[in-house]
């Protein structure tokens, strides 16, 4: 078996195994035990890439080619780059610590565990395809599970938010899938046989009519997962009714996809259009980044704060592929990955502060850090990572977008960046309100006075995910030199 | 010169802070204490050993101080473009190290009485350390971008110190606003970084500071692009000096400094007076040449008048306050703002150069009496529990120690000689009074009401009347008054040092003399300002409140703070709250939402009104055939007649 099927093949047996499980300890362990085999699959196929790309100069490596439906020439074509293999482990380290969060999930625990491992599984598949239909099949099945997730486990108006988030994502799937229809048939522009084979479509000079009428639909059918303004509403209904492991599957990974797509997707097989509409979408990213920044200072809920966060740190990541430079393609993979973590981090942690305290308004909330001093000291942490402190991975995920974005010498991008790069005052604001009501000040949570500490569970959860942060923070040349040797190949493709 | 070595300077303070940090719960108090002040001696001996070897035996090289660097890629942009860390070993820097390697370590040692039987003891010692690795790093830093990463964590330092008492809604609040005012203040700072790396296409000083006297080299080319009638390169300067100014409290970012006096006393010393407060003064220093050279020194000037009005409004503020930290603060910034202005007046080369050299000369001498001061405040706050003049009074008798250090540290940031202020600030009015008259009457006068305040509060703390204590004040323990008297004996000495031997802006050292006309009407000025005390506070007396009323409406004015807290208020809460932060968070639910929902509801509302199509009655099923059929008929009718 291939070191890339597995990743695969072990989720599909995981979710075997939970079928055939009775209660609780037995569903927790089986997810737990498939996770940190998935967790050491990707940390292994780090190295294995490594070792590969040393010898192997391929745009992709580990690939494999199945026929899967001939008439339309779809394939079951796989392989990695370093982008893809970054995103890989940073999604087998959330899932890993989503299973931690939720290790005294009380309802329905295997259906609860089967839906996420199965939605892990898609989002592997998404980053592992080379073929467009196979990577649309998978990032339906990406979603899907979403709508069970928070349907039958959230909280609040439940049915409501994941009726909103699964029609919303679902009407932008709509449109991508038409555009990755109309990619499909103008790919026999220079004579081949039609194919969803992404390398191969490179290729093709497709026209630029065509270009410039699908870039718009593959990249908003993508962006709307990454929450573009304006549709990004579906997130914060979203995260604030789903139950923690999900808002943290859902943050941390799953809105990966959508500035994945937009890279690998439509700015790769669609560079013409890419140019002519780079200036419209720009507006909305950059604006995206501003808006969501302000929207959060006013926010009142814990998780109203970080979907909103959310908008204007993802609202970086389009920015910066919208910028079309190799520092800011660069900037923009790691603070996807970056934003991965923290985010995930941060429903963790208000996952732990709202099962304690039954309560995530902010003005209920205060001087938690005192009595929850190990929770606390790393939602401090978190937030002033959050807000891109040197020493942890937002900060070098910014500077790589500001000074990318600041090659573009014409004026129009340079104000846009400098608006961009303001934002870091208004996320001071809004880290430094939360940081200063929730974890300090006085004590204020429904005149309790001891709250059970972190178990070790949650402890386990939180340093997994904050081990990374620490380190892209400290030696960032390491991600960055596998991340820009794979940006190579797309970058000439765009310019 | 070997310089690898003063890589473990900064090291050690982070091996402490990892240490402390992770084993907070575990270590004892006590040890804590021990192991901070033990690794920061090692650090501060490395340090003077650094300074020995670069000052006297093996920094010079035919009679110009060398620049030593060693540095290693830390974050690759483009081929040219990266970020380096490393350290970069010159006069500036190396004095650095010993300013912070002095005070920081009387700090720790002080800590240790002070902090005695804090619950966050060892939390204290920890951030402690974070800080000094902090300020080590940014005073050795190589290039813009490794200045900048430090100077961010020692802006997050900064803020988890002053939200030491984390529980107490003041410190909070003071913590918040210091680090997003500096945060604003280094959104410019990076903007000026982003365009210096864009134009010039690198972030290190040693390229950037090569620029030579006859022009014609790299940076002066940079420099013809022009933006709105300045060099884009003077713009990123004015960018970058607006992060200096927000971390040296200058005018209009000085907001947060009176604040930030709501952290432990010790901290106020060490961050809030004597070294990170520094870093914009240290900042523009680094850059001096840029500064000098591009388009004639116009970013210069804005440094100098930044400074000296900076350093007047301070001051007269100072004299209104009732908070004995709070004097100290605002008596700060206006100190700050005499080395700003020293900088904004100075030339480069030789004699000309002496406003740099004052500059750094009363950095360093400022370090330690302001420091001294801080900490004999600190003492007295101990004793008496409350920050407030109206609650001390009579103190001499029982903190002697106390007492006469504050008076050698009043003295000396009075000007009076022999003590070091004298010496360094004589040198900054004269290299005013040769630039620019009208700065030079503007600090003369600050020397006066600098004189006036402080023996306002010091006849006010240890004079004057004695008030109905608890319990009786008494003298602080020896780790208290130990680093006390070790700073009152350096801000005896350092005055006499030959400071213009070693820290020049062209590293080439030269003779400063005393100019007499000069000293002695400074010194008179000073002179004038204790009497002026004298006569208002050594008794308590109605004199000061006479003329309190007498000035009414300006004394109201600098009482309040010239109300520039209120237009940061009614910035933040009014504008920015409730015109752009509200209706954005409004607007997104009711009109994106709302239409995003609408859209859905619509969806159901005509699903609702067409499914009566499907009525499961073959009559209407056959009425819509035959009908259906009709229609077409006719069209096809329609289109084959045509």
């Amino acid at each position: 078996m291939d070191i890339l099927s597995l990743f695969i093949i072990v989720p599909i047996l995981t979710v075997v195994a939970l079928v055939f499980s009775k209660t609780l300890e037995r569903s927790r362990v089986i997810a737990m035990i498939g996770s940190i085999i998935q967790a050491a699959m990707a940390i292994n196929l780090v190295f294995a890439y490594l070792k590969e790309r040393a010898v192997n100069d391929d745009i992709m490596v580990f690939t494999k080619d199945v026929v899967w439906f001939k008439n339309f020439n779809i394939h079951y074509n796989i392989g990695v780059d370093g982008i893809s293999v970054a995103l890989l482990a940073l999604t087998a380290i959330v899932v890993l610590a989503g299973v931690f969060i939720s290790w005294k999930m009380k309802e329905l625990p295997k259906e609860f565990f089967i839906s996420l491992i199965v939605l892990s599984l898609g989002v592997y598949g998404v980053f592992i395809s080379i073929d467009l239909f196979t990577l649309f099949v998978f990032f339906e099945i990406a979603v899907i599970p979403m709508y069970l997730l928070i349907g039958i486990w959230g909280s609040g108006p439940r049915e409501y938010s994941a009726m909103k988030l699964t029609l919303m994502l679902m009407g932008a799937s709509a449109i991508l899938l038409v555009g990755i229809l109309g990619i499909y048939f103008n790919s026999n522009a220079d004579g081949g046989p039609l194919t969803f084979n992404i390398l191969d479509i490179a290729q093709v000079n497709i026209p630029i009519a065509a270009q410039k009428l699908f870039f718009p639909l593959v990249f908003v059918g993508f962006a709307v997962i990454s929450a573009l303004f304006p549709f990004h509403t579906w997130s914060p209904d979203g995260h604030a009714s789903a139950p923690t492991a999900v808002s943290m599957l859902h943050a941390g990974v799953l809105m990966k996809l959508g500035g994945y797509g937009v890279f690998r997707v439509a700015m790769y097989l669609l560079p013409a259009g890419a140019l002519h509409w780079s200036w419209f979408f720009i507006i909305l990213a950059a604006f995206g980044v501003v808006y969501g920044a302000f929207a959060a200072i006013k926010q009142t809920d814990l998780k109203y704060i970080n979907a909103y966060a959310s908008v204007s740190h993802l609202g970086l990541v389009l920015f910066a592929l919208l910028t079309l430079n190799k520092i800011a393609w660069n900037g923009a993979m790691i603070q996807s990955l970056s934003h991965g973590l923290l985010t995930a981090l941060f429903f963790a942690l208000i996952g732990m502060i709202y099962g304690r305290t039954h309560t995530r308004d902010v003005a209920k909330l205060g001087g938690m850090m005192k009595i929850l001093p190990f929770i606390g000291a790393i939602y401090v942490i978190t937030g002033l990572a959050y807000l891109g402190l040197p020493g942890f991975s937002g900060f070098v995920a910014e500077m790589n977008i500001f000074v990318g974005a600041f090659q573009q010498p014409d004026m129009f991008n340079r104000i846009l960046t400098i608006i961009v790069v303001s934002s870091i005052v208004v996320t001071a604001v809004y880290i430094l309100r939360l940081v200063g009501k929730v974890m300090m000040g006085p004590l204020l949570i429904n005149e309790v006075t001891d709250l059970p500490k972190a178990t070790w569970y949650e402890k386990t959860g939180l340093l997994l995910l904050m081990i990374p942060v620490i380190a892209i923070g400290v030696v960032p040349f390491w991600l960055s030199d596998i991340i820009m040797k794979s940006l190579e190949p797309f970058i000439q493709g765009v310019l | 010169m070997d310089i690898s070595y003063i890589i473990l300077v900064p090291f050690i303070p982070l091996a402490v802070f990892i240490l402390l940090g992770l084993f907070n719960q575990k270590i004892k108090p006590a040890v804590s204490g021990y192991i901070g002040v033990l690794g920061l001696l090692v650090s501060s001996s490395l340090s003077f050993y650094a300074a020995y070897q670069y000052f006297f035996v093996s920094g010079k090289m035919d009679g110009v101080y060398q620049t030593f660097i060693e540095k290693a890629v830390w974050m690759k942009f483009t081929e040219t473009l990266q970020i380096d860390m490393g350290i970069l070993v010159d006069p500036i820097s190396v004095m650095m190290l010993v300013v912070v390697s002095v005070v920081s370590l009387m700090v720790h040692i002080y800590s240790r009485g002070y902090m005695k039987g804090d619950d966050g003891y060892t939390r204290f010692f920890s951030f402690l350390s974070l800080f000094t690795f902090s300020m080590y790093g940014l005073v050795l830093a190589t290039n813009l971008f490794q200045i900048y990463i430090f100077w961010e964590l020692v802006g997050v330092s900064s803020f988890l110190l002053i939200g030491y008492y984390y529980t107490k809604p003041s410190a909070v609040a003071a913590a918040k606003k210091a680090f997003i005012v500096t945060r604003f203040a280094d959104f410019g700072f990076l903007v000026g970084i982003l365009i210096v790396g864009f134009t010039t296409g690198t972030f290190d000083f040693e390229t950037l500071n090569a620029v030579s006297p006859e022009g014609g080299s790299l940076l002066l080319n940079w420099a013809s692009t022009s933006f709105m009638g300045l060099s884009v390169i003077t713009w990123a300067l004015i960018l970058i000096f607006m992060g200096g100014a927000g971390k040296s409290a200058m005018l209009p970012f000085h907001i947060w400094l009176p604040d930030a006096m709501e952290g432990p006393t010790p901290v106020s010393a060490l961050i809030h007076a004597a070294t990170m407060v520094v870093a914009g003064v240290f900042l523009v220093a680094r850059l001096f040449p840029m500064f000098y050279f591009v388009e004639d020194g116009f970013a210069l000037n804005i440094v100098a008048y930044v400074g000296a009005i900076s350093s007047l409004f301070a001051a007269i503020i100072a004299i209104t306050q009732n908070d004995i930290k709070r004097v100290l603060a605002f008596s700060t910034m206006s100190q700050l703002g005499y080395m700003m202005l020293a900088l904004g007046v100075s030339g480069y080369e030789g004699h000309e150069g002496l406003g740099y050299m004052a500059s750094m000369f009363h950095l360093f001498t400022h370090a330690m009496f302001k420091a001294l001061l801080f900490l004999g405040a600190g003492s007295v706050i101990h004793a008496v529990h409350s920050n407030y003049l109206k609650d001390m009074g009579g103190l001499r008798k029982y903190m002697p120690i106390t007492n006469i250090t504050f008076l050698i540290a009043s003295l000396a940031i009075a000007g009076v000689p022999p003590f070091a202020g004298f010496w360094s600030k004589d040198e900054i009015l004269v290299a005013a009074f040769e630039n620019n008259i009208l700065i030079y009457c503007s600090s003369v006068f600050v020397a006066g009401l600098t004189a006036f305040y402080m023996f306002r509060i010091y006849f006010g703390i240890f004079w004057s009347k004695e008030k109905a204590y608890d319990h009786a004040p008494k003298e602080s323990p020896l780790s208290m008054t130990f680093p006390l008297l070790f700073l009152a004996l350096l801000s005896i000495v350092v005055g006499f040092i030959p400071f213009s031997e070693f820290v020049t802006s062209d590293k080439i050292g030269f003779e400063a003399h005393l100019n007499y006309p000069l000293a002695a009407i400074a010194t008179t000025v000073g002179l004038i300002g204790i009497v002026l005390a004298w006569a208002f506070y050594k008794k308590e007396n109605s004199l000061s409140d006479k003329y309190a009323n007498a000035f009414g409406a300006l004394y109201r004015w600098a009482y309040d703070k010239f109300y520039f807290d209120e237009i940061y208020l009614f910035i933040t809460k009014n504008i920015i709250f409730k015109w752009i932060s509200a209706p954005f968070a409004k607007f997104d639910r009711k009109y994106v939402d709302g239409t995003m929902v609408g859209i859905g509801n619509k969806t159901v509302w005509t699903s609702e009104k067409i499914k009566g199509l499907q009525s499961g009655r073959v009559q209407d099923y056959a009425f819509s055939f035959i009908a259906g059929a009709v229609v077409l008929a006719l069209v096809f009718i329609y289109l084959w007649t045509n």
